[in-house]
């Protein structure tokens, strides 16, 4: 199995706050890969440097077999790769159907009727396509959610970042995005998922990714780092917190 | 994937309509020689050149979120290159005017080099330091009159046309001409590929980033744009006036400050707003002008109350309440049934 993507002793820090301490990982093509970890433990700013949006002060990231570490968001995006934002960040002037658009003929580099009836697929496998003409400013925070996993699937990304895409969803809710994420996986998209939401988590995917203090702090099969001691002490506090 | 029965449309009833009403308009406009006196012609063409200065000051802070105060740097240099084409090299007055617009874009583009390195407050300072240097340059071109200016000689003014009247047909055919010109060309922008970029970047640039749009060069593309056309509706506001000095030329007041507001109280960031700004504008303009400064207080007044009230500007408050476009830039999904 080759690696789509690989993180080599990533570092970034703001002043004395650290978000990535030589962070180091890889995920194979078609993989699901969860993350999770407290709040502040740097999930975030590991996909901002994955993504581009941040750049580190050392180490590299390699997407389908390129060094891309000098690259922009921008190049990312239409390399293959796409990201939800845990805070929705819509194009609020825009309509929900305009939105899918601007993923599909910037990020996709689709055009005319194949983009458009790309983004009509892709609107009623999220279920966003009653909202269609709705101005994104207009919607509910839970269609915010369901935006950000729409434009990102409209990008046609070999590789998908979520970012606490489940958090604040009934079980109901929670149930559908669960299957709506499953489907996509088994189209071959490979998948990494941030998400304090674990029992969403573990429904999905093969190989989880803990991080604290922007560090790996433990890696591997999803149900033995649930019981993993470490781990639940850092849960418990979660709990605690929420 | 094919099997979803909806449909993907562009225009509206209402945008129809409102391209047919618009031709109509354009054609009467057009007509206007022979329907209108030579003051109502002279105020008419002053209004499509304010037009289409707002609708490009809209599409660059309004769309590509670059807020300039300095646009009255690429008005003085189109008048100042008109007048120096027409009288050193000899051309005539409507190839200067393209040439006032090709010089436009090259000075643009080490401009905006420099510029894009400041950001929100400081790109618009910066902007307007740029256009001070552009006015004390020109005020020591001495054969152009200097810090006093000068005037077009009457062999240039006679090579646009023979009589009077004819060159007054003339300039108010060319302000029309460039109106038509600048709006259809923001207009098939916005539509593009890149318009539905620009319209992303206009409301988060974060997410226009993740999603493949390389936001300084679209920003770039449309400065250097905006620079060019905006040099050459300075050309032909000089053209009309017949003089230039570098006071007149870069003055931020007449085109920066009224084209802000204009834009303003129509409606930012939309193409309807800057041609109801407009025509606010003269309406007030015609009726208040004679107050002297009452009128300044009265502009001054309008726009704090359109801020406050409508910060989407008179457009948003019709937009909003109608869901009304008349240009029809959007998509619209619907069902094969509904289509009109």
């Amino acid at each position: 199995m080759t690696d789509v993507l690989r993180l080599e002793n990533l570092s970034k820090a703001f002043g004395a706050v650290i978000v990535a301490d030589q962070l180091s990982f890889a995920v194979a093509t078609g993989e699901a890969v969860g993350v999770i970890g407290p709040n502040g433990a740097g999930k975030t700013s590991m996909f901002n440097l994955i993504t581009g949006t941040l750049r580190p002060d050392s180490g590299h990231v390699h997407f389908n077999g390129r060094n891309i570490t000098a690259t922009d968001a921008a190049q990312r995006s239409r390399s293959g790769m796409a990201r939800s934002f845990q805070v929705p960040q819509p194009f609020s002037g825009l309509t929900v159907f305009e939105n899918a658009m601007v993923a599909a003929t910037q990020a996709a580099g689709l055009r005319g009727h194949k983009a458009e009836q790309h983004c009509l697929s892709i609107l009623e496998q999220t279920e966003l396509l009653n909202k269609a003409n709705v101005m994104a400013g207009g919607l509910t925070l839970l269609e915010r959610k369901r935006l950000e996993l729409t434009r990102a699937l409209c990008a046609r990304p070999h590789l998908l970042l979520l970012d606490e895409i489940a958090g604040g969803l009934t079980d109901a809710e929670c149930g559908s995005l669960i299957n709506t994420i499953k489907s996509i996986h088994r189209n071959g998209v490979t998948i990494i998922w941030i998400e304090h939401v674990v029992h969403a988590l573990l429904a999905v995917v093969d190989r989880l990714l803990v991080i604290n203090f922007g560090q790996k702090i433990a890696e591997g099969n999803p149900q033995a780092i649930m019981q993993s001691p470490q781990v639940q002490e850092i849960y418990l506090g979660i709990d605690a917190d929420a | 994937m094919n099997n979803t029965p909806l449909q993907v449309s562009r225009g509206s009833r209402a945008s129809v309509t409102a391209m047919f009403i618009g031709l109509i308009i354009l054609a009467i406009l057009i007509a206007a020689p022979w329907w209108a006196g030579r003051a109502d012609m002279r105020l008419m063409g002053e209004l499509f050149l304010y037009l289409s200065l707002a609708s490009l000051w809209n599409l660059m802070a309004g769309y590509a979120g670059l807020v300039s105060v300095g646009q009255q740097a690429y008005v003085g240099f189109g008048g100042y290159v008109l007048f120096a084409l027409t009288i050193f090299a000899g051309v005539h007055p409507a190839v200067a005017l393209l040439g006032a617009g090709v010089l436009a874009a090259l000075v643009a583009i080490p401009v905006a080099t420099l510029v894009f390195r400041l950001r929100g407050a400081y790109f618009a300072i910066g902007t307007w330091v740029v256009a001070e240097v552009f006015r004390l340059s020109f005020a020591q071109v001495s054969s152009l009159g200097g810090g006093s200016g000068t005037s077009l000689p009457t062999s240039v003014i006679k090579s646009m046309a023979s009589g009077r009247q004819a060159r007054e047909w003339m300039s108010y055919w060319m302000a029309l001409a460039l109106a038509v010109v600048v709006i259809t060309s923001v207009f098939f922008f916005l539509r593009s590929r890149k318009g539905l970029a620009l319209s992303a970047i206009r409301d988060n640039e974060l997410a226009a980033a993740s999603l493949g749009i390389n936001i300084w060069r679209t920003k770039f593309l449309v400065y250097v744009v905006t620079a060019a056309l905006t040099a050459m509706v300075g050309a032909l506001i000089f053209l009309q006036k017949l003089r230039i000095s570098p006071d007149a030329a870069f003055s931020v007041n007449d085109w920066t400050a009224f084209v802000i507001f204009i834009v303003v109280i129509g409606g930012i960031g939309s193409l309807e707003g800057p041609i109801i700004g407009t025509l606010v504008f003269f309406a007030l303009r015609e009726t208040l002008a004679d107050l002297g400064t009452v009128y300044l207080i009265a502009l001054g007044s309008v726009a704090i109350v359109v801020m406050l009230k409508a910060p989407q500007g008179l457009w948003g408050i019709i937009r909003a309440r109608w869901d009304l476009q008349l240009f029809p830039l959007g998509y619209r999904v619907h069902p094969p049934s509904v289509k009109k």
